[in-house]
């Protein structure tokens, strides 16, 4: 019962496939998994946006939206029906035909990632031999769709808010990669279902077998999460929008349908990059305790996702805005040098014997690197408590 | 040759037409970068898993951005007046064919093709990380020295001169 509830949707993928003549099954089997991804990922933006707006609007003490249907549930349709029937707005000075492309050469590659993602037991649509390389690949397509959008709208804001996500988009991946590059170490392999076995299993004292309970793994996975929010755009890395100082950056001159695929384009990547920070740190679908492996395997997937989602909300509501030096220092100065020194903590944990002398490392390397690189991020800097003049 | 291939590669070609013939440079930059996806597809159909996702991440995320940014900083996105076409076309063609000609006799005579085809090998990513850290480690360590000396050289240029305010 447990077992075939875990795999519910593969059979019925399989069941649906059989329908098919037999040349056509692999085709159709992708497509059947295909449109699935599509659907569940693309209904879970529509429900993410509703908790982002009513969380938030919860941290600043607010109502949020709650006309539409019960507690404000149906907000999704509204809005979508809203964006469908708004007038399509192109500037005249703009390049057509860039104009039109770039919100599609947003959504194409963040739709495109999650064919390596195991969002479940023998549920990953196409186990790639280079499989996080893939991810990395497609998601490295975005920043030139980003200057498409902004460059083809002929507007100076737009422009601006293009060449910061560019400049910040670059700055950020490099220790998005080195940071993953640990897992990638310890498994010895570049595929996504490879890195979820190797954490299989459980600690003899109940923790689950996850990287991220091993002092390297923690750091990478706070690293990796850190530079996810500044790849993804999301606050207080969301200078390339900053609403206040360039309006809403590269798609400032985009109305209606087009700015929801932006939209829809964001969160679609931020849940990519959630969910292969899952895979890489967080023991991909594996049960955090042995006790409660009855629950099938998708569902801690998306538990685990829904957790990081809400967390990202958090953060958006509590810290404000980076300036562009703070956001580049921190990427070269601090971010690059602990990824750096984490590989090495990752290596040496690899070839000491397992036992309590390597943690004492490793957690040593990790806090004395967090210091003495915290400490030349603030050189020079006279921290205190900021006053306000108005106030006075 | 097959079906992919035909789309894969007629894709390309036009791609890289369209780098040359356009006008505007930041539309030929952009079309370069379909050049080099259909490049990937192209590895990806032979099966060179590696590479073809390596020519996405180096040459589509960041050449083709590169060269965005460089087009952006000089001269300006303007479309120029002058025809794409330079005054001497018919003789740069001419020496083209020629060139072509001499490639294609080369190939045609090579010993290369007299050979019998390999069968094509699997290789995994796994192989590849060991050729480089084992049999390859020392070109390997090269470039990287190569590059790292880049890398400090641009800091070199990029910094602000002391003294000189």
């Amino acid at each position: 019962m447990v077992e075939s509830l875990d795999q519910i949707f593969v059979t019925l993928n399989h069941l649906l496939t059989g329908f098919a003549p037999e040349a056509l099954r692999p085709a159709v089997s992708a497509i059947i998994s295909i449109a699935g991804i599509i659907g569940v990922f693309a209904s879970l933006f529509a429900v993410t946006t509703v908790f982002e707006r009513k969380g938030l609007g919860r941290i600043q003490n607010r109502y949020g939206p709650n006309r539409v249907g019960p507690f404000g549930f149906f907000q999704p349709a509204a809005d979508g029906i809203k964006a469908l029937i708004k007038e399509d707005l192109v500037p005249r000075a703009a390049d057509k035909v860039v104009h039109f492309l770039a919100p599609l050469m947003v959504v194409i590659p963040a739709f495109l990632v999650y064919t390596v993602l195991p969002i479940g037991r023998n549920m990953v649509l196409a186990d790639y031999d280079a499989g996080v390389l893939f991810f990395f690949a497609i998601g490295a397509a975005t920043e030139l769709s980003v200057f498409m959008a902004g460059w083809s709208s002929h507007n100076k804001y737009s422009l601006l808010g293009a060449m910061r996500a560019i400049a910040q988009m670059i700055s950020y991946e490099i220790p998005l990669i080195l940071s993953s590059v640990t897992v990638i170490m310890i498994v010895g392999s570049l595929s996504t279902s490879k890195i979820v076995e190797a954490q299989a299993g459980y600690h003899s004292f109940g923790l689950p077998n996850w990287f991220v309970f091993t002092p390297w793994g923690l750091v990478g996975f706070l690293l990796f999460m850190i530079a996810a929010t500044a790849e993804t755009n999301r606050s207080p890395f969301d200078l390339p929008e900053g609403e206040s100082e360039i309006i809403a950056g590269y798609y400032i001159e985009y109305s209606g349908f087009k700015f929801a695929l932006f939209f829809l384009g964001e969160y679609m990547g931020m849940f990519a990059i959630s969910g292969l920070g899952i895979t890489l740190f967080l023991g991909g679908w594996h049960a955090p305790l042995a006790l409660l492996e009855f629950v099938p395997s998708y569902m801690w997937f998306f538990a685990k996702l829904l957790v990081i989602v809400f967390i990202f909300i958090w953060i958006r509501g509590t810290l404000p805005r980076l300036r562009m030096d703070q956001l580049m220092n921190f990427a070269w100065k601090f971010m690059l040098p602990m990824a750096l020194i984490n590989i090495v903590s990752a290596a040496v944990w690899h070839f000491m014997l397992p036992g309590w002398q390597r943690w004492v490392v490793g957690a040593a390397v990790a806090a004395v690197s967090y210091v003495l690189l915290g400490l030349g991020l603030m050189e020079g800097k006279k921290l205190e408590k900021r006053r306000y003049r108005f106030a006075e | 040759m097959n079906i992919f291939f035909a789309i894969i590669a007629a894709v390309t070609i036009a791609a890289a037409v369209a780098a040359m013939s356009l006008r505007n440079l930041v539309h030929c930059a952009l079309a370069l970068a379909v050049a080099f996806a259909g490049l990937a597809a192209a590895y990806l159909e032979l099966g060179a898993q590696f590479v073809g996702f390596t020519q996405i991440l180096v040459y589509v995320g960041a050449v083709a951005i590169l060269v965005v940014f460089a087009i952006l900083l000089t001269r300006g996105s303007e479309t120029s007046p002058h025809s794409v076409l330079s005054a001497g076309w018919l003789s740069g063609i001419l020496v083209a064919v020629a060139v072509l000609a001499v490639l294609v006799y080369a190939i045609a005579k090579s010993f290369v093709l007299q050979n019998a085809v390999p069968a094509q090998p699997t290789v995994t990513v796994k192989q590849i990380g060991e050729a480089l850290m084992t049999k390859f480690v020392l070109p390997l360590e090269v470039v990287g020295l190569l590059l790292t000396a880049a890398l400090i050289g641009a800091v070199i240029i990029a910094l602000k001169e002391e003294g000189k305010k």
